[in-house]
């Protein structure tokens, strides 16, 4: 899978978790949760539908380097590579 | 016969509009069975049956509001014949709370009188209904004591169907929301002699545990340190039981169950507070699991009538927006609110050194008609203790 074909999955999972976000509008350099109204249990949610979708299991002390669209896909194409 | 009311699902509530019938006239029933969904100013919510027998008539139209305590179907309990039996008011409260008989509508005064008997049918009215497809329960009878006759049975068959009520957009909704919240909170703060005390609690044991769990769970199965905070939350109240109750006009009534009612915030604002019943007898594993389905079901707007009428106490967390204590109001009948803040380093004395820790305040609201501060300190320091030995949880 190529970066930017995980960069459209995350973009459509975290569409699924904030429906009301505009996800074109997203910065992808700055934190995911300073832009979109996200609670643990969205994030815990996205990250299982990663696991789902794209196979790859992320262990909770990953979770501080997933905190922008940036950040998340480098780690994902990084684990899927 | 049993009457099936529009039930109180909220402390202001004070009508619902029945949106969809789930079951028809004729379908068996068992006590859980989703019947009908209802609109609130807050929510949709599924509305649970209490017992299990056969819906003898439906009385509401899907799209009428009515009041609380409006009959919406006439169940046939288990073992009577079809429509042997008057509608007996004594089986009804154990379905919701109705109101005085003063302050039934008209609509159900009708429906009600009609299925209970006391207004009769004519032969001829009853077939002529068969054939046209009228529902007898939505007729108004003319006749001597109220008697549906063939006229009233035609002059329904014609009479142009009442709009539903329309799906309010989503900017009404919430508007009505917030005057739901602003109706129920302002009555708390008008009522409750509200009292807080907190505790900052230190939660390293905790955060470790949680960590150390959380490594060997796959991910789908891994727990919020939010459902931990609820476990100790739930059994500290087996401590201090008598903030585990209701208040009931001028005397608390205490509940055996603990129903720990969860603060959820809704997309795009306004927020729930369902239970999650007999929080104190799920495993972590299970409190997850419920947390999970309740988190997804009231941002979809599907719970169901029991989560929003049954909560004992509501157990409320701030911290990931970053406030660092909660200071709430109690939602009426209850007694009690636990808030949480934001886990967060604090400079702590430990051993006589000084040491960092990850701290977080909780926070006891409580009614002082009920409880008294000392019974919430010990409630607080109950919570403490059992937040010191999480793998106990």
């Amino acid at each position: 899978m190529t970066e930017t074909e995980i960069r459209t999955t995350v973009l459509r999972l975290l569409g699924d978790v904030a429906p009301e976000a505009d996800m074109a509008a997203l910065k992808p350099d700055k934190r995911i949760r300073d832009q979109i109204d996200i609670d643990s249990m969205d994030a815990l949610n996205f990250l299982i539908a990663i696991d789902a979708e794209l196979g790859i299991d992320i262990p909770e002390a990953d979770y501080p380097k997933m905190t922008t669209l940036d950040n998340i896909v480098a780690y994902l194409s990084a684990k899927a590579g | 016969m049993a009457e099936f009311v529009m039930p109180i699902l909220g402390a202001d509530m004070e009508a619902g509009t029945l949106v969809a019938w789930r079951k028809q006239a004729g379908d068996r029933v068992a006590r859980g069975d989703i019947i009908a969904e209802v609109e609130t100013d807050k929510a949709d919510i599924e509305v649970e049956v209490f017992l299990d027998g056969v819906i003898e008539t439906l009385l509401v139209r899907e799209g009428e509001k009515v009041p609380v305590g409006t009959p919406l179907a006439v169940i046939r309990e288990e073992g009577a014949a079809p429509g042997a039996q008057p509608v007996s008011p004594a089986s009804a409260p154990a379905l919701a709370a109705r109101p005085a008989p003063s302050a039934a509508p008209k609509a159900a005064r009708r429906v009600v009188s009609a299925t209970a008997g006391a207004a009769p049918v004519s032969p001829a009215a009853r077939e002529l209904a068969r054939e046209l497809g009228v529902d007898l329960a939505a007729v108004v009878g003319t006749g001597p004591e109220g008697r549906i006759q063939r006229k009233d049975v035609l002059a329904a068959a014609h009479a142009p169907r009442e709009a539903p009520t329309a799906v309010p957009a989503a900017a009404e909704r919430q508007a009505r929301m917030r005057q739901a919240i602003a109706a129920a909170m302002s009555r708390s703060a008008r009522e409750i002699p509200h009292f807080h005390i907190s505790s900052t609690i230190d939660m390293t044991q905790a955060v470790a545990w949680l960590r150390e769990e959380n490594e060997r769970r796959p991910i789908a199965e891994r727990l919020l340190y939010g459902v931990v905070l609820l476990k100790a939350v739930a059994l500290a109240l087996r401590e201090v039981p008598e903030l585990n109750a209701v208040w009931a006009g001028d005397h608390p009534e205490p509940r055996e169950r603990i129903h720990a009612g969860i603060a959820i915030s809704l997309r795009g604002g306004g927020l729930v507070a369902p239970a999650i019943h007999d929080a104190d007898t799920l495993s972590l594993t299970q409190l997850m699991s419920s947390f999970r389905d309740l988190v997804q079901r009231a941002r979809a707007g599907s719970l169901r009538s029991s989560e929003i009428a049954d909560p004992t106490i509501t157990i409320t967390s701030l911290g990931e927006t970053g406030a660092e204590a909660v200071y709430g109001l109690i939602y009426p009948p209850q007694v009690a609110l636990v808030g949480f803040g934001r886990l967060t380093d604090r400079v702590v004395p430990v051993d006589g050194a000084i040491a960092v820790r990850p701290t977080i305040v909780a926070t006891l609201t409580a009614d002082h008609r009920v409880v008294d501060g000392h019974r919430g300190s010990v409630f607080l320091a109950a919570l403490d203790r059992l937040l010191q030995e999480p793998s106990t949880l």
